[in-house]
């Protein structure tokens, strides 16, 4: 479990570990061709394709030269055959310059330049200014006396502010010479992909000064990929290498997607090899009977008496053979081409592109655009994906004074002002807290101004506000800190940081003020982790008031705390500290424990109001796509009353009387369970009824409910189209994801930090919003886009087009196999039941991947309803949602089209070529043109919108395969030599051309007419509404949603505190001493009375307006 | 946390340094292409639309059926059937038997004119249930050898009539073995009437695919006899009957060209045909049919394709005018809002 790193020990490890030389091929030259083969053969089509392929090479049995399924079958497996190689050439590539570049390593005490590849375990590496990481390495030294260095971790983790890194206490201090010298074992755990997490000893050997142990945390590593920055130079010693580093082990390779539409394809394909088989048996039982029958009275086919022992198997096999262009070869590369142009159209949107950063959308995942057009279920994050996670201060509540409630920005209430002017020791302290407790750097500028390098929004925040209450935070020195108020400048010696996680939900920093000496710990965090910690008999209660009150206006609260500290108490608690932050297991358990020791009794300064503001357009957008049918589930680690604000403020839920929020609660399973219950009761009540009940549930509850009523809460998902979850965890939503997938609903997730990147993995579709959490979550995701706003361009133009256009693709490749399927199938009772193939091996492989495949290829920029129209219709987006475009049904319709239009060719061809005119090529020719003229005609009907490319394709087709048969009736040694000159010399010939498309469009036509006039579809209305112009605009009596949720949060903030919930509940309280009292004991009716209470202040204030 | 971007991570160390610049250059070019904004005539199926496209149909088709059908009409024909009449009472019952033995198959047949028929009068011999189409039979033929002499012995495709005595056979294959050899001499009061067998296959044949150095060799020298002998001194290339036989028929009834009669035939002259009956059909109960016949600009007699053009002419007409009617008794608004439920019903769909 642990390796042991002896640093510039030249030998020892060299074998041990790996080197560093990187690899993320997949293939190496000589396993490509078998893997890659083995890869593809995987697959049941090609294994299918294969099996057909190697029959045909059975001269007895093939109707068709074996090159007319080698041939398209080679083309395609070398298409992604060659597609894999070069992605894995680029790879090898971009491995072999990371390999080479050289890297200053000292080797035998002196430095040398040598190859990153050759870099070992244990050898201590030199990096000056913006070189990039190599490998993995401890930190032991760096310029900076403090032993500070700045990292970008931008490639590892998206965050582009800079990270310090700090060298390890027992290398502090060490001479430029030393570090040549420097001996010592790294006790680490084995590699892991853990980029947050690095629990290591450090033990420096003699003649270095103490032979201690000392602890190492991910603060003392430089990760591979990262980039040092404002900092002259830096070493360290590589820990992982090559495959080995953190980077190299988080890379992993993706479950490949599969939509719903692939999955219906595969049904269907799967039906259609069982028809398949059905038939080659019917004609293969016929086939053998004829021939027992009939054909041995044909003297002149010569049938031996005695067969060998598998002649019974000749003739189904080689229906199997004429069928087997049943399912077309050409299906597989025509979606993969397609798919891959419908992500390229998501790339180049220009109106999905973010405006702020430049960046456009991009499709990671090439494969699953048309699950866009079928989700079902939205589950999104909160902060960061409907808000635009740009932190600003707006109120706050010094000791039970609310600042910035008239104005709604408490940087300018005078009052507040006035204090700060004044002094007021609450205040001072409060705004000490405010500037020091964190973990922000301020980095001077050349103009003197002063910028905040933080890693969290709301610090920033909270410094920024600070600065401008005057209480600026000037600089950091190492251990000091130096903070400005009102002229004066006051010092600070930091002594320990105790860090944000998300289970403690609270930091603090202990510093001592160098003036008096004092130790005092200061702590910010949710309100649920600090005032149940305040000393005893501190009145809480107006803060609890100001918390209720700041989160339903939807901001973000934070409370400040502060505690003296005395001297021996915290030399006392330092011993402790230090050892847990040494241990090896359990590290962060321990480290928590040890804090709580400390963070109690606290005087509780007052609480922050930070505004995290809506992205532009998010209600629109959320009102839009639930409009079409879209469930939206938020999932946050918010508090609940922020949540059910926003989600208020989105058109996440509407107010009463529309809406309804049931609340699932309870601390206990019992709880939890009634609770749960009366909310599936009263929801299979309303579900009836137009209305929008939303259900509420924290992560506790969350919890129980999943492990022990997970029906009942499947029962619930399925009722219920809107929920909030707040206070949920990473895996929580990837569990909730997972429960609407188990159900067969399509779901969609949608986030932005790294909290959501297990969501978004386990989704049918990701959604990353490239925004200032990082890259994290749009690097795991299939889609990454700037805004929330640009989901309903991705579902409603994009997804939806991909479906319609692949629902039409697919149908008709199976179309046009099946119409020559079928002839063939026709033939073979006028042949004898022999299994003859009317068609020559060269039109029947042209017709497959040329011919039919080419016109349909164009159909990718078909649009049936114009972006709009579909904008303003959403609903229709309920016929991709549904599959209405590619089911059972559909693909009926077109199996009896093709029937149809098999027996049209069919039966035209055999009359109008009869008699002297039977000649076998020229009846071939006949029927096969006839086929291509119908293709053409079904294609340009089932278009709904022409460009140029479509003319050109459909037309230019049918021109094609005259030029294409004209050359090859040109060449003497082909079969149909002369034949299509001869045919296109006849006028029967072109009459009974326009006799088979006349026969064949003229009842689709009059059928289509007569749907799209007397039973149109609603896609079909709104083409007509569209196309006829006028009305379009003025028909969408879409009630206009009450937009005014926006607009009434800001009165509201006037009229509020009566609707309050009178008790103040922590609502996650999963530290062991808060007292939890449920919402009204069980009524969860109760909760949304006051609920209830609080819109009917709303609409009363609608009518005030 | 593993990052799931094979492509763009894949580079892994390598290509973080350039994702910088790449940020403003990845910005994608405006097109209309790429917009997906390509102008576009968006065509709707309205009523006046489809019924004049109906109509339209039905006005072309209509005058073209009748066309064709005229011409189909113009072609005289003489069918006669004669493969049971051929045969003697005596071995009516057992007419394999008699089409095996060595009795004298000559049979003498009365075709009366009843029409003008101009020349070229083509004649013809037609085969019903014969199934040259048979997947055993179509392919059994060597298409190098009977284009090139020195490709002679390329008979691997003509199973099971390749070899005999161990030599290859020219021209090898079942279709050829199976040469029909009825033959048909024509006279018109007491007169020989000229058959003229020259150019009645296709030039293209002759010029390419038979080869004027390949002379047949072995044929018809097995045990099996199977149809018609061929003249050793004569070129495939020559052997047009050959050559008209070996393009085979795609139906199991099919007529193919025996000669041209170069002569006008008047009306109920009496044409005496003496053919000889060697062909084997009776074994299969096929039926053998001489058929002189002239020809119109649509090729022989057909009235499949005029009739089908009056069906499809006249369905069109009436769907144009049923639409029509509907149309006008029941107008319907194209495009009309409340057909959209959702603006009925706003939360269901």
């Amino acid at each position: 479990m642990k390796r042991f790193v002896y640093i510039n020990d030249d030998e020892s490890s060299q074998e041990l570990y790996c080197d560093n030389r990187i690899s993320n091929r997949k293939y190496t030259v000589l396993n490509f061709l078998p893997k890659n083969l083995w890869e593809q053969f995987s697959r049941f089509m090609n294994q299918y394709f294969l099996l057909i392929a190697c029959l045909q090479l059975w001269s007895l049995i093939t109707p068709v030269n074996p090159a007319s399924t080698w041939g398209p079958l080679i083309f395609i497996f070398a298409v992604s055959a060659s597609k894999e190689a070069w992605d894995d050439y680029n790879r090898y590539l971009s491995d072999k310059k990371a390999n080479e570049k050289h890297i200053w390593v000292v080797r035998q005490g002196i430095r040398k330049h040598i190859q990153a590849q050759d870099i070992h375990v244990g050898n201590i590496v030199w990096l000056r200014e913006n070189d990039e990481v190599p490998c993995d390495l401890v930190l032991i030294g760096t310029s900076d006396t403090q032993g500070l260095c700045y990292v970008e971790t931008a490639a590892l983790d998206g965050e582009t502010d800079l990270k310090t890194r700090v060298i390890p206490s027992a290398c502090m201090g060490m001479d430029f010479e030393l570090l040549h010298k420097i001996k010592g074992v790294i006790e680490c755990p084995n590699p892991d992909k853990d980029i947050r997490r690095f629990d290591a000893n450090l033990r420096l050997f003699p003649p270095f000064i103490d032979n201690d142990l000392c602890p190492l945390t991910i603060k003392n590593t430089l990760l591979q990929s990262c980039y040092l920055r404002n900092t002259e130079w830096a070493c360290g010693v590589a820990v992982y290498t090559g495959n080995e580093t953190k980077l190299g082990m988080s890379r992993g390779i993706p479950e490949p997607k599969l939509t719903a539409m692939d999955a219906m394809i595969d049904k269907l394909t799967g039906a259609i090899f069982v028809f398949q088989i059905v038939v080659v048996m019917v004609l293969g039982i016929a086939g053998n009977v004829w021939k027992d029958t009939e054909a041995r009275k044909q003297w002149y086919v010569l049938y031996p008496i005695e067969g060998p022992w598998y002649e019974l198997l000749v003739i189904p096999l080689r229906f199997e053979l004429l069928c087997s262009i049943m399912i077309p070869i050409s299906i597989k590369v025509s979606l993969d081409l397609v798919k891959s142009l419908y992500a390229k159209f998501i790339d180049w949107d220009s109106e999905m592109i973010d405006q702020d950063t430049g960046i456009p959308s991009h499709a990671t995942n090439t494969a699953i655009s048309e699950d866009l057009g079928q989700v079902e279920y939205i589950l999104t994050d909160k902060t960061g994906t409907l808000t635009e996670n740009r932190m600003i201060f707006r109120r706050c509540c010094i000791s039970g004074i609310f600042y910035g409630n008239e104005s709604g920005d408490a940087l300018k209430d005078v009052k507040l002002l006035n204090a700060v002017a004044g002094s007021s020791p609450d205040v001072v302290r409060f705004l000490t807290v405010m500037a020091i407790c964190n973990t922000v750097i301020p980095i001077k500028s050349k103009t003197g101004a002063i910028l905040y390098k933080a890693q969290s929004q709301d610090e920033d925040a909270l410094v920024n506000a600070a600065a401008r209450l005057h209480m600026v935070y000037v600089n950091k020195n190492a251990n000091i800190l130096e903070i400005r108020f009102n002229g004066s400048v006051i010092q600070y010696e930091v002594l320990e940081t105790l860090e944000f996680t998300s289970d403690r939900k609270r930091m603090s920093v202990v510093v001592k003020d160098c003036q008096n000496g004092k130790i005092v710990l200061l702590s910010k965090g949710a309100d649920e982790a600090i005032l149940p910690y305040a000393y005893a008999g501190q009145q809480t209660r107006a803060l609890v008031e100001a918390v209720e009150q700041y989160a339903q206006l939807g901001l973000r609260t934070l409370c400040l705390a502060w505690r003296e500290l005395k001297e021996d108490e915290y030399q006392e608690w330092s011993l402790m500290f230090k050892e847990a932050s040494s241990t090896l297991v359990d590290r962060e358990w321990r480290i928590a424990e040890v804090c709580q020791r400390l963070e109690h009794d606290f005087e509780v300064l007052g609480v922050t109001a930070i505004e995290d503001r809506l992205q532009d357009g998010v209600p629109e957008t959320i009102e839009t796509l639930r409009k079409a049918g879209i469930n939206f589930w938020m999932l946050t680690g918010d508090k609940q009353n922020t949540a059910i604000q926003i989600a208020l403020s989105c058109n996440f839920i509407s107010p009463e009387p529309k809406g309804q929020l049931l609340l699932i609660d309870g601390k206990t399973e019992g709880e939890v369970c009634r609770s749960l219950e009366r909310v599936l009761l009263t929801m299979r009540i309303t579900s009836s009824e137009p209305k929008d009940v939303a259900f509420v549930v924290d992560g506790w509850a969350l919890e129980i409910a999943l492990k022990h009523y997970r029906k009942a809460f499947t029962e619930l998902a399925i009722l219920s189209r809107t929920a909030i979850c707040c206070r949920v965890t990473p895996s929580q939503k990837a569990q909730l994801v997972e429960l609407l997938k188990s159900c067969d609903y399509r779901t969609l997730a949608i986030g932005d930090g790294g909290n959501d990147v297990r969501m978004i993995q386990q989704a049918d579709i990701g959604v990353g919003i490239s925004g200032r959490e990082g890259l994290q979550a749009a690097r795991a995701a299939d889609y990454s886009i700037g805004k929330f706003r640009f989901l309903k361009r991705l579902i409603l133009v994009h997804g939806r087009y991909s479906y319609n256009r692949t629902a039409f693709l697919s149908q008709y490749s199976f179309y046009k196999s099946l119409v020559i399927c079928f002839i063939q199938i026709f033939f073979s009772f006028i042949s004898g039941v022999s299994g003859t193939s009317l068609f020559n091996s060269v039109s029947l492989m042209a017709y497959n991947v040329f011919y039919t495949s080419v016109p349909v290829l164009v159909s990718v920029l078909d649009k049936d309803l114009s972006e709009g129209t579909v904008m303003q219709h959403p609903q229709i987006l309920v016929y991709c949602q549904a599959g209405r475009l590619l089911n059972p049904s559909t693909f009926a319709g077109w199996f009896g089209r093709s029937l149809f239009h098999a027996i049209v060719v069919f039966v035209i061809t055999i009359h109008a070529y009869a008699f002297e005119k039977s000649e076998m090529e020229e009846l071939s020719m006949v029927a096969l043109s006839g086929c291509i003229w119908l293709q053409a005609f079904v294609v340009a009907l089932e278009t709904n919108s022409f460009t140029i490319l479509q003319h050109l394709a459909i037309w230019g087709n049918l021109v094609a395969f005259y030029v294409i048969n004209w050359v090859f009736s040109a060449i003497p040694s082909s079969g149909m030599y002369t034949i299509m000159f001869r045919l296109c010399r006849q006028p029967s010939y072109w009459i009974t051309m326009f006799l088979i498309v006349a026969a064949g469009m003229g009842p689709v036509l009059a059928l289509k007419y007569f749907r799209y006039t007397y039973r149109p579809s609603k896609i079909n209305a709104l083409q007509q509404a569209e196309r006829m112009g006028g009305p379009i605009l003025s028909l969408g009596n879409i009630e206009p949603q009450p937009r005014l949720m926006e607009k009434e949060v800001s009165p509201l903030s006037i009229t509020q505190p009566k609707n309050r919930n009178p008790v103040y509940e922590p609502l996650l309280s999963d530290s062991p001493n808060s007292t939890r009292r449920s919402f009204g004991s069980g009524a969860p009716f109760d909760f949304f009375q006051s609920q209830s209470r609080l819109s009917s202040s709303y609409s009363r204030n609608c009518k005030d307006n | 946390m593993s990052s799931n971007t094979p492509s763009s991570s894949a580079g892994g160390v390598g290509s973080a340094d350039a994702a910088a610049p790449r940020r403003n250059s990845k910005r994608p070019k405006y097109s209309k292409f790429t917009q997906q904004e390509l102008p576009a005539c968006k065509p709707i199926l309205t009523p006046r639309w489809v019924i004049s496209a109906f109509l339209l149909v039905s006005i072309v088709f209509i005058p073209i059926g009748v066309v064709s059908l005229f011409a189909s009409r113009d072609v005289v024909e003489i069918i006669d059937r004669y493969e049971t009449a051929c045969v003697p009472q005596n071995f009516s019952n057992d007419k394999v038997s008699f089409i095996q033995s060595a009795v004298d198959k000559t049979c003498n047949r009365t075709l009366t004119v009843k029409k003008l028929m101009k020349q070229p009068i083509y004649v013809y011999y037609q085969l019903d249930n014969f199934y040259q189409n048979h997947r055993r039979y179509v392919k059994s033929r060597s298409d190098s050898q009977l284009k090139d002499n020195s490709s002679w012995n390329d008979v691997s495709s003509c199973k099971p009539e390749d070899m005999s005595n161990d030599q290859p056979i020219v021209p090898c294959g079942l279709i050829a073995w199976s040469l029909f050899n009825d033959t048909y001499n024509f006279s018109l009061n007491n007169q020989q009437l000229a058959v003229n067998k020259k150019d009645i296959s296709w030039k293209s044949d002759r010029d390419k695919k038979f080869g004027k150095d390949v002379f047949p060799k072995n044929f018809q020298n097995g045990t099996l006899i199977g149809g018609n002998r061929l003249d050793p001194s004569v070129p495939l290339s020559e052997q047009e009957d050959l050559i008209v036989w070996m393009r085979t028929a795609a139906l199991p009834t099919f007529r193919k060209l025996y000669g041209k009669i170069e002569r006008d035939l008047q009306p109920n002259e009496v044409i005496q045909v003496t053919l000889l009956n060697n062909y084997n059909t009776y074994s299969f109960n096929g039926k053998k049919k001489l058929v002189l016949s002239t020809t119109s600009w649509l090729g022989g007699k057909n009235d499949f394709l005029g009739i089908a053009y009056l069906t499809v002419g006249g369905l069109c007409f009436f769907l144009a005018l049923s639409f029509t009617v509907v149309y006008l008794v029941k107008p319907r608004q194209l495009g009309d809002p409340s057909y959209l439920s959702w603006n009925r019903n706003p939360a269901g769909h």
